[in-house]
């Protein structure tokens, strides 16, 4: 029964993305050759090439030939505005690993400190409660001051948004394992260094992991934006560029890239969840 | 006074912000070997007498001196059998109890620390679920899990709070016989809660009862004096059973609430419990005599 649902789920769809593709054609098709007369085409032979972009919103087939010429050739680089799509979205996951990691050693250690006094609980938690709806993009000017360089700059915002649902999450787990394996470590004179990692972090990983999975999240979207503002490299950027060239089946071939590699990273993340989940 | 293996001196428990003690000027003492249940009404402070002589509660005054040391803190000496299990559940029920086995022998090798495990898992039948983890065993089979990582330390004194209140009668009855079973065998002191009182005769030396709180007292102390050898499926045929049971279940039913102002209160020496042998009675005294003269009385035994 699971097999055919699963199989019926897939049929659907399929049709629903068959459906899609057909309204998008249908929407897209026959107008572009009806309207580019008089002034329209006059001025797409004096743009050339470059007028093509800018008639309509693109049809599929378009987006298409754009998927097929990106994911041919993924990794080329012809200098700083013409880099192929893996390029790009390196750049992007490069940025996001780096601030995500730094995030991930500031807020276990802080988190797990947090977590296990209600003093420092108290005391961070006004900071925190203030920080945390602050948008990460808000910070850019700052950090564009204070730190002098872009790529820079997009790791510390990929850092600061990271942070707090790591920290969060980590000082809840921490702070909410269960009194009675705290008291098996204590009747045990298990030494701190051994019931942090043997039994607060197996009891809190959980907790820990969605809260990383949340960061990720956040971080994969806040980078495009962040990239869109800072410019150089990364997909952010490669969608600004390609926008300021009017290329629009790039930026829709770009939009679903960071789509599937934002699915990507999320599922990763649900792999590892399993993976530190425990049945009581 | 002779030197007890573990006295308890003058406890007492106030949680803060409440204005009456949970108790106070609590005496008794367990010899080495001995097994003694404590009985009372749910809330007069059983578990925390139990957290105290573990060390993972503070008492507000009084000691608790095991083997000539004042117990201040949790200990290795003292293993603790939770009501709720308290198994990791992320570690398989062999590492469950090599936890504890690695916090008692650090330097103990791989090896000898799985085969000192198994042993004990075997011990309570559980030498085919070693490596399962704890979610795939019953209630039963994971109390079971909890009572090897206690006597696997090999501590000097073993406390149970209420360890078999969650299971069912007849898996309830296999454990007891279990534990009777090792206990027998290795001599093992322990201090266990429960409030069952067929279970307290089966496994007890002494039955410690406490009356209701706020400032509940040791009421008395109740020695089973049936033959050590008793087993759950005999000991009904011993006529000192219910001789035992009655005593006990009256205390549970009548006396045990209106303690505070009884007669009995009054004559009452916090620091030498009356201990009582309702076994060793032949009669059972009349209704009337025993509300005027509470029968425990008749029974002290001097000490
Ligand atoms: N943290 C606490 N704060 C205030 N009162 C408490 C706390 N813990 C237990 N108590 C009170 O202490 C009394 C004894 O509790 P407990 O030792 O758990 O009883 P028992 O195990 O005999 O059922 C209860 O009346 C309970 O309300
Ligand atoms: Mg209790």
């Amino acid at each position: 029964m699971f097999k055919t649902q699963g199989f019926k789920a897939g049929l659907i769809s399929l049709l629903l993305f068959l459906l899609f593709l057909g309204a998008w054609s249908l929407a897209t098709f026959p107008k572009e050759q009806a309207t580019l007369s008089g002034a329209d085409a006059e001025y797409a032979a004096l743009m050339g090439k470059g007028a093509e972009k800018s008639s309509g919103f693109p049809a599929p087939g378009k987006v298409g030939e754009a998927f097929v010429t990106y994911l041919s050739d993924p990794f080329y680089d012809n200098g700083p505005n013409d880099k192929g799509i893996g390029i790009q979205l390196a750049h992007s996951l490069a940025r996001v690993a780096l601030g995500f990691l730094l995030a991930v050693a500031v807020a276990l250690p802080l988190g797990f400190a947090i977590g296990m006094s209600p003093l420092l609980l108290q005391a961070f938690n006004p900071f925190i409660q203030i920080l945390k709806p602050i948008s990460p993009l808000a910070w850019m000017p700052l950090a564009l001051y204070s730190l002098k360089d872009s790529d820079v700059s997009g790791i510390f915002v990929i850092f600061i948004c990271s942070l707090w649902p790591m920290l969060i999450n980590t000082a809840f787990g921490v702070a909410s394992v269960r009194k009675d394996w705290i008291n098996v470590a204590r009747t045990l004179e298990v030494s701190p260094l051994r019931k942090a990692f043997q039994v607060i972090l197996p009891a809190a990983a959980p907790t820990i992991l969605t809260g990383m999975r949340i960061s990720m999240g956040i971080a994969w979207l806040v980078i495009v934006a962040a990239e869109m503002l800072v410019g150089g490299t990364g997909i952010g950027y490669f969608v600004w560029n390609e926008w300021n060239n009017l290329a629009l089946p790039n930026v829709i071939f770009a939009v679903v890239m960071i789509g599937l590699v934002g699915m990507i990273l999320d599922q990763i993340f649900g792999v590892l969840q399993k993976f530190v989940t425990y049945r009581e | 006074m002779t030197q007890h293996f573990l006295s308890v001196e003058g406890l007492k428990k106030a949680y803060p912000g409440t204005p009456t003690p949970v108790f106070e000027n609590i005496h008794f003492a367990i010899e080495k070997g001995e097994f003694v249940c404590i009985i009372g009404h749910s809330g007069c402070g059983k578990t925390t007498i139990l957290n105290v002589l573990a060390g993972l509660e503070e008492a507000s005054g009084g000691v608790v001196i095991m083997d000539g040391r004042e117990v201040s803190g949790p200990s290795l000496d003292r293993g603790v059998v939770f009501q709720s299990h308290a198994l990791m559940p992320w570690m398989s029920v062999l590492a469950n109890v090599a936890f504890a086995v690695k916090s008692k022998w650090p330097d103990m090798p791989k090896a000898q620390v799985e085969a000192h495990c198994t042993k004990y898992l075997e011990m309570v039948g559980l030498g085919q679920a070693i490596h399962k983890k704890p979610a795939e065993l019953s209630g039963g089979m994971k109390q079971r899990v909890g009572i090897a990582r206690a006597f696997a330390i090999e501590p000097k004194m073993l406390l149970l709070d209420e360890p078999f209140g969650a299971l069912d009668a007849l898996t309830r009855g296999t454990i007891q016989d279990e534990l009777l079973k090792i206990v027998q065998a290795t001599h093992q002191t322990v201090f266990m809660i429960t409030h069952d009182v067929d279970e307290a005769i089966l496994l007890a030396d002494k039955v410690v009862l406490m009356s209701n709180g706020p400032l509940a007292k040791i009421a008395e102390i109740v020695e089973i004096t049936m033959p050590r050898e008793r087993t759950r499926a005999d000991m009904h045929h011993d006529p000192q059973f219910y001789r035992i049971r009655n005593h006990l279940v009256d205390f549970l039913v009548n006396r045990s609430k209106g303690y505070a102002g009884s007669d009995a209160a009054v004559l009452h020496d916090a620091k030498h419990p009356p201990v009582v042998r309702p076994g060793l009675v032949e009669e059972e005294a009349p209704e009337s005599a025993t509300f005027r003269q509470p029968p425990q009385l008749k029974q002290v035994v001097n000490h």
